[in-house]
């Protein structure tokens, strides 16, 4: 066994309101640079849709993430890192600009500066690229609450889950649904970027699991981006080198939130240590789709289970990190309740940041000229969603439809739960079998209801301190270190003459 | 359980709208109405889908079910428990014979029993049957809260008169002397129905009188039968009979199961939670022309289940949230009142529908659509009733006369005035004699215009500008892309026509701004502004129980300066001109219209007309008030950083709640900075800090022993125990400081009406329905019934519905040409992502979010017909101008709708339009025009009584109709 802590997150996407603030915190923070100006490492996309660069998700067009190649074994899907060498300057996989966009600015100064005349300046959109005016054809957020949805939204590639029946049906009155999806880097446990970076400048921290890039080894081949099967390597083409999430790293060792997380108005993301067994990974990466989430969770150990402490501190996992896996909010989510579930495992990277499916609103019934949407229960029933379990199986579980009515009916149930005790209207035997259909003790259900509308910011937020000392015994001796902290230059100025 | 209308919290209340989430997981019911499948539909249990704008048919069905299932087979013993003590279901009304049948009148008025007839106010009491037989006056109605014997404001169930209790009848189903058979109005199919109502005669002084309870109209009005005779529908399923599930079908699209199933569900949580459904609701039904009957039809539900003053109950009114919590102390030094002067305050629509000559192009509110009954309001041009309304004291207007106000008292003064009462006299005489005229009576003489415009913290001449191409043309003179016609002519009887309509009345705009926004562009002189995170400030709403500080994080950038800096500078610079302009105190004159909370409320029982002869004209009585203010000019530096002694004097207070502040106005002197002002010492507030400060200190929502106070006072009116609301948060002062170190939750505060001891969230109206201090309503009681005579003229006196106005009389495509291969759409502005209002929208990042632009949302099939596909550039026009743009096609929209959202800035990216002459394209405002609901002006009547920022007509927008087409090749 060989433990390793990853700083982990939850996002639920029931609470999503779909604001893109983290949008707007990660860009301010991190990507408002010449060259980055295209860049959204933290986005917020509609689903259905084809979201952010267009149809990520279509892995035949751009060819990331891994696949099976054998019994218990996975190869990435293309640009394997010596194949990868072999095409080294072709990449026919990677993104185009129009796949992201163009980005632009307008020419805010002409309102200030226009000279007198007979109709009313404007500030014309101008590319950042070019400098010249441009006709904005593609945005980052295009699709946003259904843009364009005959184009977007229509050509969603998880639609591919749903009967052709249903599937006509998706953008009719009676059916009609989206819901928000804010996507960082997953900071997976089996980086595709990583695996096909040629000049090794991608690597995953071993005190946290977050995937960095190492700015001075890269040397811009993109291969990374490419692999990426969430398209979440960028190439900075000012600075020729990629980038990505860094899980905001410097904040978290300052104790501070990601910005993305820290600015989440809707309150909905968990962040939460898990310890995990990084010996299975390629066992587990290898599995069938539909077995993906399940190996996984089971990849995730248990913070409290003894053995695994001892096996943990022997791995050299501090204590403070141990504990913190046993308050974490994530391992509750994914591993205690089985709520939380990673964004296309299909893809076998080993996407360590998980998602709540959304509850959303019961199909309408009209016969065509009148709408009526009436319900034999109080709540939603998986059977009447807008949304047909099946799409989000094919976004959060591989395929595996009992993965998401197991999720599902668990809120619902929680809800019930609740129900009785806020209005009391939950006849006799009803809700002990409602709770009992949901795997869920009433306790449970309490507990699932404070961790997802009651909490306070330290119970979605716990990660351990920084041990500070190792990072400063990885580069030099800490007592010396505690005397040249203060005055004085670090390196000595070179002599200009 | 929770119903959204015309409210979309993810955008709007981005802040807080993760409670909404989180309550389902409580277990709350949440029920989405809206025409698009909008972002807060996505936390929704269902959907309700229904047709733009027909929430109210919607709500009447539910209440037709709710009345007869909850009400009527089987009763809930806690609604009619509810409806008998905080509704005014039990009062009488009088059943007026007009023909063989009868029509709903006034209530009853106390004064028409013998027993009652020495009681003072007695035209403003009303009357109860009670248990025993015998009718009674209860205490808490208008007539009781300003006569002058205090303590018997109250929702005590008793008769202070006689100090016995009353056991109200709520219906006279049971036990009745006639049926009569009232006439009620059908205003879809514009006729009348007549429907039995139980009814009672008494006997009175002015001989026998036939009365129905309210309660029992309600029922007839609804339709529900109750086995009595006339024209009920059979059933639910009666497709023909308003206001059955099956009736709204026709309007709302949405079939007659949901509604009885929502109905159902509704009523059954509010019995089980003792009241626990709420509504939240907003701008996007604020906006039609009927919007206070789709409002009303909504609370008639929470009224009828008792929801109203529930936490977890009620109407949460997502609108309006400018309204500042310690709004007393705000106000004395916001409308100089510190300094005894009485403000200038106009409600906007008025102004705008009248100044920017909005009115010459309408045909007027009858055009519309009507009803089966007419009246002297109904027929008239809506500018000839706000005409009406400023001469009879109900609304506003200014200019005030065709002549100088400084002038109108120098010439009173020639003529022998001597004191103010003189003065007042002298212009009282010259309005009643018709010699003074009014501006509004004239708007289009140059007279009359308005000359100077200071925007300041909005965007009027885009956002906020209703009509935008025809500020452009009348105020500003400039540039416009308006082709519609003028329809006024002929359709007016009062107002002063001029043939032709004046361009430019603007001299000067003045804008104080921290963006280049369209009013900016389009103003003279541009006073940069700090933002939010440059400047000391507060921050707090009506809705929120926290009150923030703002403050300086850095300097303000450049030249600019913070609100109270740039309004100070203005101040010292017009003081020192005025020495030579104006160097000596003038006297000036300023009219206002009867004023809400207070017993102007009591002035006009009937809508005399004094222009007609029919009453005299006596300054806050039959007309506006008139006052006498002394300006020194040359002082307004000096008083502008002082807070004058005249709060001192007279106190606090607003919504009718005074306080004393003497000994912390003192204390202020003493322990903080002062200055000498017009000679006497006052608290300085020559900073914003300062100011701030004044505002925090000197209000009962920050400072607990203000609280105490406010609450004494209310304490003597109502004569119930009130002061111990205050008790345990006495000691609390708030200051902008401690604010600075976190910001504070309000205090319990009579001025608003939510209760919030610990940590209890506010909910409007728990202080009410807790402590028994009345509604500020005639009856005191929540009102099913509105007995204004207006309303009865309207047929709004019952809650009812209306149809949108009709499209072609409304008249936004009559010059339009429909065969420019146009598809005609209804045309919404609902509030937008990622702006509020115009705010941020234009920022880079925000626009880069948004598709670059501010889209033209719609549906697939009408974009198809056009030949139309997503990221077009459109060309969407009316009578009232242009909007170049980018179609957004998307399934979310419905046919035959169209979403533009609230507000962009015509100043990024706007293509010129080739239909109207290759000139600029304009923004959102472009394609409106603004209307005015005349209903909405009625004043001097109970609580339809003018305040300002609560009570006129509202900017209705939204029965707008647009063409759009492709917009080939765009130009800039």
């Amino acid at each position: 066994m060989n433990i390793r802590s990853q700083v982990s997150m939850v996002f639920h996407l029931d609470k999503c309101i779909g604001c893109h603030t983290c949008s707007i915190a990660c860009k301010n923070v991190w990507t408002d640079r010449k060259g980055a100006e295209y860049m959204w490492w933290n986005n917020v996309e509609t689903k259905p849709g084809t979201g952010f660069p267009t149809a990520w998700e279509d892995q035949d067009q751009y060819g990331g993430g891994f696949v099976q190649s054998g019994e218990g074994l996975v190869q990435l899907r293309s640009n394997g890192r010596y194949r990868g060498m072999a095409n080294i300057f072709h990449n026919p996989r990677l993104p185009q600009l129009d796949d992201y966009y163009e980005p632009w600015t307008y020419r805010y100064e002409d309102l200030f500066t226009a000279k007198a005349g007979d109709d009313q300046p404007i500030a014309r959109a101008v590319s950042l690229v070019t400098g010249k005016p441009i006709e904005i054809e593609a945005g980052p957020n295009w699709d946003d609450d259904l843009s364009g949805s005959p184009i977007y939204a229509a050509n969603d590639p998880n639609l591919e889950a749903l009967t052709p029946a249903q599937r006509a049906q998706m953008f009719e009155m009676e059916r009609l649904v989206f819901f928000y999806l804010p996507r960082i880097c997953n900071h997976c446990s089996n980086p595709a970027c990583v695996a096909s970076c040629p000049s090794g400048a991608l690597y995953k921290r071993g005190e946290d699991g977050v995937v960095v890039l190492n700015q001075d080894r890269c040397r811009g081949w993109r291969m990374c981006v490419s692999s990426c099967p969430y398209k979440k390597t960028y190439f900075n083409w000012s600075t020729g080198k990629s980038e990505k999430c860094v899980l905001c790293y410097p904040r978290l060792e300052s104790g501070q939130a990601p910005a993305c997380f820290h600015s989440c108005v809707g309150r909905i993301r968990y962040l939460g240590v898990v310890l995990y067994d990084a010996d299975k990974i390629v066992e587990v990466a290898a599995k069938k789709d539909e077995e993906l989430v399940q190996a996984q969770r089971d990849m995730i150990l248990d913070p409290k289970d003894p053995e695994i402490i001892r096996l943990a501190l022997e791995a050299g996992v501090p204590w403070s990190v141990i504990e913190s896996a046993q308050k974490s909010p994530v391992y509750k989510f994914v591993k205690e309740w089985g709520l939380a579930l990673p964004l296309h495992v299909e893809y076998r990277t080993l996407p360590m940041l998980f998602y709540v499916p959304p509850l959303l609103p019961i199909l309408g019934n009209g016969d065509g000229n009148l709408y009526e949407t009436t319900n034999d229960e109080l709540f939603g029933t998986l059977d009447r969603n807008r949304l047909p379990v099946e799409y989000l199986a094919r976004m959060f579980s591989g395929g595996n439809v009992g993965l998401i009515r197991y999720a599902l009916k668990k809120m619902i149930a929680v809800r019930y739960h609740r129900r009785q005790i806020t209005v009391g209207d939950v006849e006799g035997d009803k809700l002990t079998q409602i709770l009992a259909e949901a795997d869920l003790t009433a306790e449970e259900a309490e507990a699932i209801y404070r961790l997802t509308s009651l909490p306070n910011f330290e119970d979605r937020f716990v990660i351990p301190p920084m041990h500070r000392e190792e990072a400063i015994m990885a580069l030099t001796d800490p007592l010396e270190f505690k005397g040249a902290a203060g005055f004085g230059f670090i390196t000595p100025p070179e002599r200009q003459l | 359980m929770t119903a959204v209308m015309g409210a979309n919290l993810n955008m709007t209340r981005t802040p807080d709208c993760h409670f909404a989430a989180e309550a389902r997981h409580n277990g709350t019911k949440m029920v989405v109405f809206a025409p698009d499948f909008n972002q807060v539909a996505k936390y929704a249990d269902q959907w309700i889908a229904l047709h733009a704008g027909q929430d109210g048919a919607f709500w009447m069905a539910v209440n037709h079910v709710i009345l007869n299932e909850t009400h009527h087979e089987k009763p809930s013993a806690f609604f009619l428990d509810y409806v008998k003590k905080y509704t005014d279901s039990p009062f009488l009304v009088r059943l007026e014979k007009d023909g063989d049948s009868y029509k709903a009148g006034q209530f009853l008025r106390a004064g028409v029993l013998k027993k009652y007839s020495g009681e003072q106010h007695k035209e403003w009491k009303l009357l109860i049957m009670d248990a025993s037989g015998e009718a009674k006056t209860p205490g808490g109605t208008m007539g009781h809260r300003w006569q002058e014997k205090p303590g018997q404001w109250n929702l005590k169930l008793e008769d202070p008169t006689a100090g016995s209790v009353i056991d109200p009848v709520l219906s006279f189903l049971e036990k009745h002397d006639a049926v009569a058979d009232v006439r009620f109005a059908d205003f879809a199919r514009e006729r009348e129905v007549t429907r039995g109502v139980p009814a009672r005669i008494l006997e009175t002084e002015e001989g026998p009188i036939t009365v129905a309870t309210v309660y029992d109209l309600l029922f007839a009005e609804f339709g529900v039968g109750r086995g009595l005779p006339g024209d009920y529908p059979k059933n639910y399923d009666d497709e023909d009979a308003p206001f059955t599930p099956a009736w709204q079908e026709k309007f709302t699209g949405v079939g007659r199961n949901t509604v009885r199933e929502f109905a159902r569900e509704w009523a059954h949580t509010a019995e089980k939670t003792g009241g626990k459904c709420s509504i939240i609701i907003g701008a996007g039904v604020n906006h039609w022309y009927h919007n206070n009957l789709i409002y009303r039809a909504g609370i008639v539900a929470l009224m009828l289940t008792g929801c109203v003053g529930k936490n977890g109950g009620g109407l949460n009114h997502y609108v309006g949230q400018e309204k500042l919590a310690p709004q007393a102390s705000w106000a004395a030094i916001t409308f100089a009142r510190d300094w005894g002067v009485v403000p200038r305050l106009q409600n906007a629509p008025s102004w705008h529908y009248i100044h920017s000559d909005q009115w010459r192009y309408d045909a007027g509110h009858s055009t519309y659509g009507g009803g089966p009954w007419t009246g002297d309001m109904t027929e008239a041009h809506t500018i000839d009733i706000n005409i009406r309304a400023v001469r009879s004291g109900w609304l506003p207007f200014f200019p005030q006369f065709k002549e100088n106000s400084l002038n109108v008292a120098t010439a009173a003064a020639k003529a022998g005035a001597k004191s103010d009462a003189d003065v007042v006299s002298y212009v009282a005489k010259r309005i009643a004699d018709r010699k003074l005229k009014f501006a509004v009576e004239d708007p289009d003489a140059p007279e009359s215009w308005p000359r100077v415009w200071y925007i300041w913290r909005g965007n009027a001449i885009m956002a906020s500008a209703k009509g935008h191409e025809f500020f452009l043309k009348h105020y500003l003179g400039t540039h416009h892309n308006a082709v519609a016609e003028e329809a006024a002519e002929g359709n007016t009887e009062i107002v002063e026509w001029h043939k032709k309509a004046p361009t430019g009345k603007m001299d000067l705009v003045v804008d104080v701004n921290f963006r280049m926004d369209t009013s900016a562009l389009y103003s003279d002189i541009v006073l940069p502004a700090a933002t939010w995170y440059e400047k000391s400030d507060l921050n707090s709403t009506d809705m929120h129980s926290f009150i923030h500080p703002l403050s300086a994080a850095v300097p303000p950038v450049w030249e600019s300066r913070s609100d109270w800096e740039t309004f100070k500078a203005i101040a010292k610079k017009t003081a020192e001109l005025a020495k030579r302009h104006l160097p000596e105190p003038v006297k000036d004159i300023v009219l206002s219209p009867l004023s809400h909370d207070s017993p102007d409320e009591l002035a006009q029982p009937t809508m005399a007309d004094w222009t007609k002869g029919e009453c005299e004209f006596i300054p806050g009585k039959t007309g506006p008030r008139i006052a006498v203010v002394e300006r020194d000019y040359t002082r307004l530096y000096e008083r502008f950083i002082a807070l004058g002694p005249a709060v001192k004097k007279a106190g606090l207070g607003v919504h009718g709640v005074k306080y004393p502040i003497a000994d912390f106005y003192d204390q202020m002197i003493e322990t903080g900075p002062s200055v000498v002002a017009s000679g006497v010492r006052c608290p300085s507030i020559e900073s914003a800090e300062q100011a701030s400060d004044a505002v925090l200190q000197l209000a009962p929502e920050t400072n607990g022993e203000l609280s105490y106070r406010a609450y004494q006072d209310v304490e003597k009116r109502t004569g119930v125990p009130l002061t111990d609301l205050a008790e345990g948060s006495r000691h609390v002062r708030t200051t902008y400081r401690t604010l600075q170190s976190q910001p504070r939750r309000l205090l319990n505060s009579p001025i608003w009406s939510g209760l919030m001891d610990g940590d209890r969230a506010y909910s409007a109206y728990t202080y009410n329905v807790e402590r028994l201090v009345p509604w500020r309503t005639l009856t005191g009681r929540q009102a099913f019934y509105l007995d204004h005579p207006g309303y009865i003229q309207f047929g709004e006196h019952l809650p009812t519905y209306k149809p949108s106005p009709l499209p072609k009389a409304y008249g936004d495509l009559n010059t339009s040409d429909p065969q420019q291969k146009g598809k005609w759409l209804n045309y919404l502005t609902p509030h937008g992502k990622w702006h509020i209002h115009s705010t941020y929208g234009d920022t880079l990042r925000m626009m880069a979010l948004n598709r670059g632009c501010e889209p033209f949302w719609m549906n697939p099939q009408d974009a198809e017909e056009l030949g139309i596909v997503d990221n077009d550039w459109v060309e969407v026009y009316n009578d009232n101008g242009v909007v170049c743009t980018r179609a957004n096609v998307s399934h979310r929209i419905p046919k035959g709708i169209c979403i533009i959202y609230h507000s962009p800035e015509r100043t990024l990216n706007v293509p010129k339009s080739p239909l109207r002459g290759n000139r600029r394209a304009g923004g959102h405002n472009s394609l409106t025009r603004a209307r005015l609901k005349p209903l909405l002006m009625v004043g001097g009547y109970a609580q339809f009584t003018y305040h300002f920022n609560y009570w006129g007509p509202t900017g209705v927008n939204r029965d707008t109709q647009i063409l759009v087409r492709k917009l080939e090749k765009p130009s800039f």
